[in-house]
């Protein structure tokens, strides 16, 4: 996997993107998990949260002028957050239960800081936590002069002494009445700017015309100082604070943010680090974070019982639990498979890019690459259309291609990929009596797996109505290859259907599996494939009794065709022309996988029952797909469904087709390679012997259903036996008369218990292993 | 996976009972080498002491064996 391209999909990935009000605010608080705390009602750990970002959380949970609250998401559902009140309520709560210590270092700097204002007392304190010995000088009586003029009815004189207070204790001197000038002596700047290793001037409003012979002011007589660093012209000088320029609106937090960015600034400075590098401390922007807030319901704020006071710890968590709290997670909550493993996107495409990355060590991350359908939804619903399918797809590659994937996970589906692409099953004809075909039908393995009856119907149907000629072509579409990530057996089935294509003239494809369409279009776009449900759109459905429709349906569209919306509205189009009423579920964009997709329920049997237990919820009236696969692995969790196909046909057996049970592996090789003799037999007179067993099997259904779990086929287990009668190679048991014997088929080493009755062989029990296991000689 | 575990799957032979079919004879423990990935080791393992046919129960196959087997494919 390359690097950069790892980097582009992680980029795509909005979920640890900074909320709104964090980005708004200019010291970028992390104001959802202290409302995450609130509502919780630990007011103390909340307060923890504020002090990390706020350096005088008594005076600014009082004044702050609260940026954050105008960006506020819940706006949009019934009113912003009352931020500022609940900051004001934790500080209440829980003021002095954290205590903020400063670092020690080995060589403290003294740092002169001229101006108690916000911004200069900011930067005091932040150095002054970073271990530095400072000194303010103020020219007024006291410090913070003008915000008690300015703050005089929101700020009580108690949060400036508790503030203030904790200042003093980390060490920060504070000199009333010295105005610092521009002349020598004992207060002057240059005397100031020698005895200390770094100054800040953080003045004020007014032309600071003193200090013209030091460092360089501007036009208007201000010291020049630099937006973004707040250097000086001289390099130990640095300046801050509010200057009362023409459209300068005075902020209390902004003064905050001002004092902070100085502060890191002098700290580089004192490393000898660049000013302007990697800097973190940009202030305010947008949030980039992705917020559906269409799925919360409105909500109003709290009022306070008594708004002089402010919210009580009650109505503070009230409050707080409004917050919804702004997340994406947008594919996480609609895919059972990216819920299952705790994270979102962005840290599953680092798990997946170290697992790939490893050399010597455990490859963690190899089944859950192997978990997902592949179905992309998550691409439709991210904001920034980042595909986890593409992800996994890539990581699978190189899995293969560096010789890491496991083997286990995808034999199976493999094998059963070669079945259906072997003469047991595949071939292609035209239509009888034709030379050449204008279409040529691919009804896809799964249709002919497990109802191959309505292969025979449906063919029968296009050939009668279609003129030209119709071939039919039983094959596999190569899908089973490319999600493994076997680019090698991919290319194999693509080449030798491009060559039958071509065989054929070229004709139309038309395909009755929506994997294999989107296939095609994804691999043979020449090859123009269209749906069969577009087709029978266009020609009718064939003439003839209907079976009745039981109650209305609800409708699941195969994930491969979520965004085939031609196919879709002939679909629901022809159910319409059957008399069935059909409900949405999510809507077709939206579906989701029935666990086949991708071959997750080869890699992760559990977590595709899940999936698809997930879909079956959604409704109580029975389904109607037009997804073979889809169909029966709803049917074998026991939901009720039909295919399309069964609204049309009466069913050649007796019984409910929603109730259809899930034919099964071994059943659906045997439906592929019956369907061949039968079809070759019928219609092109053509010999093929019928695939009759050699052995008279008899499986009990637990021992069935333990075999389809475990993904042992019939044929296996018939190998197994007809071995172990001919070469004698068996166990005996001497108390139940049973016979054990084994056998390698492929990697998998096959055991069966099994007793013989009256030519028939009993099976009580099939298992399997992958390590192969010999006698020392 | 020296031993088989003590707790068999429902109606799983009991090994005292199994003899080989070829020779007739009771399985006895004996060393068994596993492979699996390119990777071997050393066990000891059910086998008739004659033909050397070894017997991998259920209960072995779908537990430690699975487990060493996942193992080993994700190194």
């Amino acid at each position: 996997m390359d690097g950069q391209r790892v980097k582009g999909w992680e980029a795509r990935c909005v979920e640890e993107q900074p909320p709104a009000c964090t980005t708004a605010c200019p010291l970028h608080l992390d104001v959802r998990a202290m409302l995450e705390k609130m509502k919780s009602g630990d007011f103390v750990a909340a307060f923890a949260v504020y002090t990390r970002a706020i350096p005088f959380p008594a005076i600014l949970s009082h004044i702050c002028d609260h940026p954050c609250e105008a960006q506020c998401r819940r706006a949009e559902a019934g009113g912003a957050i009352r931020i500022a009140a609940l900051e004001r309520a934790c500080v209440e709560e829980a003021v002095g239960a954290v205590r903020r210590t400063a670092q020690t270092i080995r060589k403290p700097k003294r740092i002169a800081v001229v101006g108690a204002g916000l911004a200069g007392l900011t930067a005091a304190f932040d150095l002054a936590m970073k271990g530095h010995r400072v000194t303010v000088f103020e020219a007024d009586a006291h410090p913070l002069e003008r915000l008690v003029c300015d703050y005089a009815a929101a700020l009580p004189s108690s949060a400036i002494e508790v503030d203030l207070g904790a200042l003093t204790k980390l060490g920060v001197e504070v000199r009333c009445r010295s105005r610092i000038v521009g002349s020598d002596g004992p207060l002057g700047l240059d005397t100031l700017i020698a005895t200390h290793d770094a100054a800040l001037l953080a003045l004020g409003p007014g032309p600071a015309l003193d200090f013209a012979s030091v460092i360089r002011l501007t036009d208007a007589g201000r010291i020049a100082i630099d937006p973004n660093t707040r250097a000086t012209s001289h390099p130990k000088v640095f300046g801050g604070g509010f200057h009362g320029a023409p459209g300068e609106v005075y902020s209390p937090i902004g003064s905050v943010a001002d004092g902070r960015r100085a502060a890191a600034s002098i700290d580089r400075f004192l490393q000898g680090a660049s000013l302007t590098a990697s800097r973190a401390d940009d202030g305010a922007a947008a949030s980039c974070l992705y917020v559906n807030v269409a799925a919360h319901d409105p909500k109003p704020p709290v009022e306070p019982s008594a708004p002089e006071e402010g919210y009580g710890p009650a109505e503070a968590m009230a409050e707080a639990a409004r917050c919804f709290p702004c997340r994406c997670m947008e594919c996480v909550k609609a895919c059972e498979y990216l819920k299952h493993y705790g994270a979102y996107p962005k840290r599953y495409v680092r798990d997946i890019y170290n697992n790939v990355g490893i050399v010597m060590g455990h490859r963690k991350a190899n089944r859950m690459i192997d978990s997902c359908t592949l179905c992309g939804l998550c691409e439709t619903l991210c904001p920034n259309d980042l595909s986890m399918a593409q992800v996994c797809l890539e990581a699978r590659r190189d899995m293969v291609e560096s010789g890491h994937m496991p083997a286990s996970h995808h034999d199976f589906a493999l094998r059963e990929m070669a079945y259906s692409r072997s003469e047991v099953a595949a071939f292609a004809r035209h239509q009888p009596g034709h030379s050449a075909s204008a279409m040529i039908f691919f009804p896809g393995c799964q249709l002919s797996a497990s109802s191959p009856e309505h292969v025979e119907r449906i063919y029968a149907h296009l050939a009668g109505r279609i003129a030209g000629g119709v071939g039919l072509m039983i094959d596999c579409c190569g899908a089973p290859a490319h999600w493994a990530g076997r680019r090698d057996l991919h290319d194999e089935a693509k080449a030798q259907l491009r060559q039958t294509w071509e065989s054929f003239g070229k004709p139309q494809i038309v395909t009755a599996c929506s994997t294999c369409l989107k296939m095609f279009a994804d691999f043979h776009p020449e090859m123009k494939a269209r749906s069969l449900w577009s087709v029978i759109a266009e020609i009718g459905w064939p003439d003839g009794p209907r079976p009745a429709v039981a109650g209305p349906l609800a409708i699941h569209d195969p994930c491969s065709g979520r965004h085939a919306t031609e196919v879709q509205r002939a679909v629901r189009d022809l159910a319409a022309r059957l008399g069935a009423g059909v409900r949405e579920l999510s809507g077709a964009e939206l579906t989701t996988c029935c666990g086949f997709g991708g071959l997750a329920s080869f890699a992760n049997p559990e977590l595709a029952d899940k999936i698809v237990d997930r879909r079956i919820d959604e409704s109580a009236a029975d389904y109607l797909t037009y997804c073979a696969m889809c169909r029966d692995n709803f049917a074998r969790r026991g939901k009720r469904a039909v295919h399309l196909l069964d609204l049309v046909y009466p069913a050649t057996q007796a019984g409910d087709p929603a109730a259809r049970p899930d034919p099964g592996f071994s059943r659906r090789r045997d439906n592929r390679a019956r369907l061949k003799a039968r079809l070759l037999r019928q219609l092109w007179g053509e010999d093929m012997n019928d695939p009759v067993p050699e052995i008279d099997l008899v499986v009990p259904e637990p021992v069935r259903a333990a075999m389809e779990r475990k993904l042992i086929l019939l044929e296996d287990v018939a190998r197994v036996i007809a071995h172990a009668e001919a070469t004698g190679k068996k166990l005996k048991d001497k108390a139940t008369g049973h016979v054990l014997a084994s056998l390698k088929v492929g990697d998998f080493t096959c055991w069966v218990e099994y007793e013989a009755a009256g030519g028939k062989f009993v099976v009580h029990r099939a298992y399997g292993h992958r390590m192969q296991v010999e006698a020392k000689p | 996976m020296t031993t088989p575990s003590n707790t068999p799957p429902a109606g799983a032979p009991d090994l005292a009972n199994l003899v080989c079919a070829t020779c007739d004879v009771p399985l006895e423990m004996g060393k068994v080498v596993a492979s699996y990935l390119g990777q071997t080791f050393p066990v000891e393992l059910p086998r008739c002491p004659r033909c050397g046919f070894v017997y991998v129960s259920e209960d072995l196959a779908s537990g430690k064996m699975l487990k060493v087997e996942q193992a080993l494919e994700d190194k």
